[in-house]
């Protein structure tokens, strides 16, 4: 007899309660309702982030060129391209990587290496807290102590510890949530074989957690070079020539497109959407190839 | 000292305490060197706790206090002229669960040494293809050294850690349930590896399978916690033979004819 005929005669031999349970049947339709909700949430969401994607790159196809990323705005913004706002994001985020990654990836190892009890804790709901604040916060908060208090005026260097700071918290908890996912025992291995505690770190646990803190990193750099608020008051030029030091003022890709939308006399509308384009592009990019690249990695790593 | 000591661990009065609640008391206990010492008992009654005071290891979980004395070849390694990391190069340790470390067999094997600043390319080759041998895992692997630990079966990965703990060449091997995890042709292989091993190094095991004690081990400790209120004991220590055929206390009687445990 077939496998097929030998169930279905169980079941025909079966008693009811085996077949037909009202309770089960009941559990069935919660099954295929949370599928319908959990399903349905995720074609929302993505058909969102599609629409925005899609039609950005709709409207703004059309004004990229070669000329458009490597001349200045010309005739009040409403011709010419966005070179020294691009060179100025690049900048702020090279900045940002410079200062915000040793530090936050450094205090990231410290919380969940080394730091225990209440000063742990502490430190945690600081930093936390430091997520929450609004970036127009930092903002006021960069004037004050960067350009006015440490006398780096309206600079790219000014901007750039700002962005740190908005930073900071993104990396620092990547890191340690990278760390924390680590089992146990493979830190006791390492201490089990004579190393230090600081050996066990660098070695091993630092090493294996690479992928998820770059990640983390990563998407914090690219929150940093979206941010208008806290380069507001702290350096970003209306209209500038490309920066020649740190010490100047320098367009943004965010805040440049900011004010072609908001300016009185609107500019080229297909300006403003390449301008949006090439900001998302550039994020989207370094996002999805941060993600292929840690799914590979992580193909690997299996406990 | 006599030489043939160089290895043994000699334990008088330990106790543990984690926190406030003692989980291990008055252990007194003669390890002797290049032998196999296999700890049974019931889950739950501080064998491995024990295990861990021999290499400090619960010095790493924090809020834990032993007490009475643990001396290794005349040293008593709680004093406080004893550096625990020095300690553990020479009592290794092999974990219940294989846990190597994510890169390849050579790097697996190699930190332990580099650790003890052994930089030379030819040492550190020796002294891969010597473990690799010690642990009966050089057949399968010296093909490809460079190949990623992960990619080896259960079996062998805690081969590669037996490998990777001989690598600082410890005098002493504590072993936690080391094949727990595994299937009984890998577990066969690791006990012949014991049997060639203890020539060089003491071991303790601790081990939840009577059948695993009396094959493996040359004398046996079994340990118990008779309540949930009162501290895990060493409630018999003798040659292996010995205990599981004429046991002295009638508690071990009763765990190893299967009573209860």
């Amino acid at each position: 007899m077939s496998q097929a005929a030998s169930v279905r005669t169980l079941a025909k031999a079966a008693p009811q309660g085996l077949v037909v349970n009202p309770r089960i049947k009941h559990a069935h339709y919660f099954e295929t309702a949370a599928r319908i909700i959990t399903g349905g949430a995720l074609v929302a969401v993505i058909s969102v982030i599609v629409f925005v994607l899609g039609y950005i790159l709709y409207r703004g196809i059309g004004s990229l060129s070669w000329e458009f990323i490597s001349t200045p705005p010309q005739a009040r913004m409403t011709e010419g391209g966005i070179l020294p706002a691009l060179i100025g994001t690049l900048w702020l985020v090279l900045l940002t990587a410079v200062f915000a990654l040793p530090v936050g990836i450094a205090t990231g190892i410290y919380l969940s290496e080394f730091a225990k009890g209440r000063i742990a804790r502490f430190i945690r709901v600081a930093i936390a807290n430091m997520a929450g604040v609004p970036s127009v916060i930092y903002g006021l908060f960069g004037f004050a102590a960067f350009s006015i208090a440490l006398g780096f005026s309206k600079s790219l260097l000014a901007m750039g510890l700002t962005l740190t700071c908005v930073t900071l918290p993104v990396i620092i908890t990547a890191t340690e949530e990278a760390l924390k996912q680590l089992p146990k025992e493979l830190r006791l291995a390492s201490l089990a074989l004579g190393a230090t505690r600081w050996r066990t770190t660098w070695r091993i646990v630092v090493p294996t957690a690479a992928p998820g803190i770059i990640t983390g990193s990563i998407l914090g750099l690219s929150r940093a070079a979206g941010e208008t608020a806290p380069i507001l008051f702290t350096g970003v030029a209306f209209f500038a020539p490309t920066a020649q030091s740190l010490m100047q003022p320098s367009m943004a890709l965010p805040y440049h497109l900011y004010i072609m939308a908001t300016q009185p006399v609107r500019p080229a509308p297909h300006i403003v959407w390449g301008t949006a384009l090439v900001l998302v592009g550039m994020l989207s990019i370094i996002n999805a190839g941060i993600a292929l690249w840690r799914s590979r990695k992580r193909k690997k790593l299996k406990w | 000292m006599v030489d043939s000591e160089k290895g043994s661990f000699t334990l008088e009065k330990v106790s543990v305490t984690y926190g406030k609640e003692m989980a291990v008391t008055d252990v007194s206990l003669f390890i002797p060197a290049r032998q196999v010492m296999a700890l049974i008992g019931p889950s739950g009654c501080g064998k491995t706790t024990l295990l861990r005071c021999l290499n400090r290891m619960n010095d790493e979980l924090g809020n834990v206090t032993v007490g009475g004395k643990i001396i290794l070849d005349g040293v008593d390694i709680n004093s406080p002229a004893v550096d625990p990391v020095a300690l553990r190069t020479q009592v290794g340790q092999v974990f219940q669960k294989p846990n190597p470390f994510p890169m390849s067999i050579y790097d697996n094997i190699t930190f332990g040494p580099r650790t003890l600043g052994i930089r030379k390319k030819g040492e550190l080759d020796a002294i891969v293809e010597d473990t690799l041998k010690r642990a009966a895992l050089w057949k399968e692997v010296h093909k490809n050294l460079k190949k990623h630990a992960f990619e080896l079966s259960g079996g062998q990965q805690q081969r590669l850690c037996i490998a990777r703990a001989l690598a600082t060449s410890p005098e002493c091997l504590l072993m936690d349930e080391p094949c727990s995890a595994l299937d009984p042709i890998s577990t066969q292989l690791i006990e012949d590896t014991m049997e060639k091993l203890k020539n060089a190094v003491t071991i303790v095991i601790v081990t939840h399978s009577m059948q695993q004690a009396s094959r493996v081990s040359d004398n046996t400790a079994f340990m118990l916690r008779e309540s949930m209120e009162e501290p895990a004991r060493l409630i018999e220590v003798s040659e292996t033979e010995k205990l599981f055929t004429v046991p002295s206390d009638p508690r071990t009687e009763a765990y190893i004819t299967g009573r209860f445990g």
